[in-house]
């Protein structure tokens, strides 16, 4: 049976976080309302707010965060680096949705903005939750090319741009894991559900036309929780910051499997 | 001082970064037999290559004539004459194979027609020695060093590498003049690991975050180059700091000369497409150095766009929406996200930002990093250094476009295959004494409870702002002056140094300042070392100094930064000889584009 009560450490309190106000001459004030979470202190995490002033803050939620890191409070955790939508580093969740905060403006949310780590996932500290659990789903499907035949003694292996354009954008994720934080099949069943990030990765060599291996990725695929705990909810789809589709691959995976592709 | 129980690990060679070379390095390795630890502050898939974007060069001649000394030739004249022949020699004749290797390794490279791996044009390529223009730059759309780097890491995958994620290499465990390994920390937990290795790698990446605006990752400190000074080894050639003609006005994004591959052109407020002017020939295409101070003296003359008229404009209106969503839709998407610009109705604004540095750990071909003391060199035993993080040096004072992506793959796996030919697998590591490890242990300690008035941000802030304002695209002797006083002040400051988390998991408040230590002796070495070679050669342009002055300056600059700030130089002489019996070495010439 599944636990239904957080772990004490885990559970809002209603005792208020620190609040630090923004400095009085602020022009355009807003509100950044942010999870807090101490492992080494035993208390349960809070929401601490900082109001800062937008003319002095650069454009992405990803820049209040460091303006806050930089200027007020040292201490607040996150993972950062590219700061430019590639890296996958600042996957957390702004005013409700998964999203990278170096690409998500501030502008376009309306009223305090509210940040909290990636969801159901472990916190390790404030906004770094711990992925290995992810990561591992990732290597599970075995991500790499499988080729039938050794490669041409010269040159590379051959494949057409219409072929190509079959693994382009699914071999784009970044694996920020916005898509799978997003699933409450993958919430409920992390543990044995793959999620949407792992199954596009497995698609990504499906539909690659040098990979020789469908029939033994398809049936490793096919196994309830696997796979089939998808059940088309489509959150993945909506959050992916990168504009992939791993609801589409996951119905296209299915559908191999029906038809008895492998 | 608070006492650390050490976690310890012994393999036979310990790689710190899983960039492109870390892991490139990392899985030959693992192929080899060679029990092998990858230590990166991030997930691998998350280290600064996956920001490259035009792509990896390589004469596969796919796109028409081409040949590996032509680009031999290239990369010789774009680095300006510093270059070491026999080196970039090497690099142009692997690389093909290096490329081919990628692919079979299923990387998601675009296709030709007849499917084989689409290249495009870059700054500096050309056929014939300089009469052509080239088509050598192998891409996946405008993403390659992302397909590469999640390439790169599935390989690992696969030969189930062993890898150390999010653990911070604090410092290099040195005992008599050689390296035993590296002392790290594991950030979620907050222990201190000992590895211990027959051979240390460092594949740690550039320090573009030594400079205010830069297309570099918040990650980009130079942690190797760092540690290097202070087991009181020399950094090479930091004087040279590429500026990228193309990051976007403000946010400092990338725009990659891919952009002007496929026929982007950069215009002035007038309209005009001025690179006619600098570079008659290669125009938009000339090499990065030229291109930035041709828009640094269109900006000084009055010529810039904009309110304040400080930046230009890129065009890439006239490619057509079908070749910019195929080729280049990942730039169609930054430059709306950060620049709000439809690339298929108006220009992107840009301005040279900093984005590579060609100096870094003096290694050879095999990656051995080398020092030297009255004035004979030898190898640092145990030391090898790969990648942005070294300098071996196949860019000289100024690398073309696509030649790093290159750089990461072939030394990666020539100081895989060195390790291979030379280390004998699980051979007996001796205990290194206490004396070895208490200094650093010391310094970590004090750095953890540094309770000054300075926080490690402020502190940053003043740094790069120094570097950005005196060591930029243009220098004299006074700026450089200045410049050094105002790093002095800013190393002298770093004893009034103040961090406020005091717990250990996922300290990040501490991380940043380990790595601004890093950055500051980064900051000293390059900005003294720029006051100190009075010439202009490639990205080192001083204006008191106009010209390339081969007679006293052909040679490499070797920098110590003692824990004082004070540097020290002495040089290395430039390999002029390609040491080969196929391809002829380039003498020095004139270098116009």
């Amino acid at each position: 049976m599944a636990q239904l009560r957080l772990p004490a450490n885990s559970r809002y309190t209603d005792q208020p976080g620190r609040h630090h106000a923004a400095p009085t001459e602020a022009a355009r004030p807003r509100q950044f309302r942010i999870y807090r979470y101490d492992p080494d202190s035993r208390a349960p995490p809070r929401i601490d707010s900082y109001d800062l002033d937008l003319d002095r803050c650069g454009p992405m939620v990803l820049d209040a965060l460091i303006k806050i890191k930089n200027e007020v409070d040292s201490t607040l955790t996150f993972r950062r680096s590219c700061r430019e939508g590639i890296c996958g580093s600042c996957a957390m969740n702004v005013d409700g949705v998964n999203t990278l905060a170096c690409t998500q403006p501030i502008a376009a949310i309306k009223g305090d903005v509210r940040i909290f780590p990636l969801p159901h996932l472990p916190v390790v500290k404030d906004l770094v939750p711990d992925l290995n659990e992810f990561y591992q789903q990732y290597a599970a499907v075995e991500p790499w090319l499988k080729a039938e035949d050794a490669p041409p003694a010269a040159g590379e292996r051959r494949q057409s741009p219409s072929d190509q354009e079959k693994i382009d954008r699914p071999s784009a994720c970044i694996l920020c894991a916005c898509c799978s934080t997003a699933c409450p099949s993958y919430w409920w069943n992390s543990d044995r559900f793959l999620g949407p990030a792992a199954l596009l990765a497995a698609y990504r060599w499906i539909v690659d036309t040098r990979d020789g291996a469908n029939a033994s990725r398809l049936a490793k695929l096919d196994e309830s929780f696997r796979l089939y705990r998808c059940h088309t909810i489509m959150n993945c789809t909506e959050a992916c910051p990168k504009d992939l589709n791993p609801a589409r691959a996951i119905a296209d995976i299915k559908r191999r499997i029906a038809e008895g592709e492998g | 001082m608070t006492s650390y129980p050490l976690v310890e690990h012994r393999a036979d060679v310990v790689v710190v970064g899983a960039g492109g070379a870390g892991l490139r390095a990392t899985l030959g390795l693992a192929e080899a037999g060679l029990e092998t630890a990858c230590i990166t502050k991030v997930f691998p898939t998350r280290s600064h290559t996956v920001a490259a974007q035009g792509g990896i060069s390589a004469a596969l001649g796919n796109m028409g004539d081409d040949d590996w000394r032509y680009h031999f030739y290239d990369t010789v004249k774009g680095s300006d004459w510093l270059g070491d022949q026999d080196a970039i020699a090497y690099m142009c004749r692997e690389a093909p194979a290096a490329v081919i290797e990628l692919e079979h390794y299923g990387l998601p490279f675009s296709r030709t027609e007849d499917g084989r791996i689409y290249q495009r044009p870059f700054g500096g390529m050309t056929t014939h020695y300089g009469k052509g223009i080239a088509q050598r730059t192998c891409a996946a759309a405008d993403r390659t060093g992302h397909a590469m780097l999640h390439t790169l890491y599935q390989q690992s995958l696969r030969h189930r590498a062993k890898f150390f994620i999010e653990y911070f290499a604090i410092d290099l465990i040195m005992e008599d003049g050689a390296c035993r390994g590296v002392l790290a920390l594991d950030m979620a937990s907050g222990t201190l690991h000992r590895f211990l290795a027959q051979a240390t790698i460092l594949a740690t990446g550039g320090y573009g975050r030594a400079y205010f605006s830069c297309t570099s990752a918040h990650t980009c400190t130079g942690d190797g180059g760092g540690m290097v000074l202070r087991a009181g080894l020399p950094l090479a050639d930091m004087e040279f700091v590429q500026f990228h003609p193309t990051g976007i006005y403000g946010a400092g994004c990338l725009i990659t000369e891919g952009v002007r591959g496929e026929g982007g052109i950069l215009r002035n407020a007038g309209g005009e497409r001025f690179m006619e002017r600098y570079a008659p020939n290669a125009k938009d295409l000339a090499s990065r150095d030229v291109v930035s101070r041709a828009m640094t003296i269109e900006i000084r003359e009055g010529r810039g766009v904009g309110p304040l008229k400080d930046h230009l404009h890129l065009h890439l209106e006239h490619l057509g929406a079908e070749v910019i969503a195929k080729r280049l839709p990942g730039i169609a998407e930054t430059a709306m996200i950060f620049a709000n610009v439809d690339v298929t109705r108006a220009p992107i604004p840009v301005q040279p930002t900093v984005h590579y540095n060609m100096g870094g750990v003096p290694a050879n071909v095999n990656g051995e990093a080398l020092t030297s003391s009255g004035g004979s060199e030898r190898l640092v035993p145990g030391l090898m250094a790969v990648g942005e993080a070294a300098c071996v040096s196949v860019h000289g004072a100024n690398r073309l476009g696509s030649n790093s992506l290159l750089d990461l793959v072939v030394f990666g796996r020539a100081a895989a295959a060195h390790c291979a030919r030379t280390l004998r697998p699980g051979a007996s590591l001796a205990e290194p004494k206490a004396s070895a490890l208490d200094p650093l242990l010391d310094r970590f300690d004090s750095i953890r409870h540094a309770s000054g008035a300075r926080p490690a941000a402020s502190l940053r802030d003043e740094m790069q702002r120094a570097m950005q304002r005196d060591a930029a695209v243009f220098r004299t002797g006074d700026t450089l002056a200045e410049g050094c006083a105002a790093l002095g002040r800013c190393r002298d400051a770093f004893g009034d140094l103040g961090i406020t988390d005091r717990s250990l998991v996922f300290n990040t408040d501490l991380v940043e300042a380990l790595e601004l230590d890093n950055l500051l002796g980064q900051s000293l070495a390059t900005i003294h070392s720029a006051r100190n070679r009075t010439e202009s050669r490639g990205a080192h342009a001083r204006e008191d100094f106009p010209a390339r002055d081969d007679a006293n300056w052909m040679k490499h600059t070797l920098a110590w930064v003692d824990p004082a700030g004070a540097v020290r130089f002495d040089y290395r002489p430039v390999q002029l000889e390609t040491l080969a019996a196929d391809v002829e070495r380039i003498p020095p010439q004139v270098r116009a584009y």
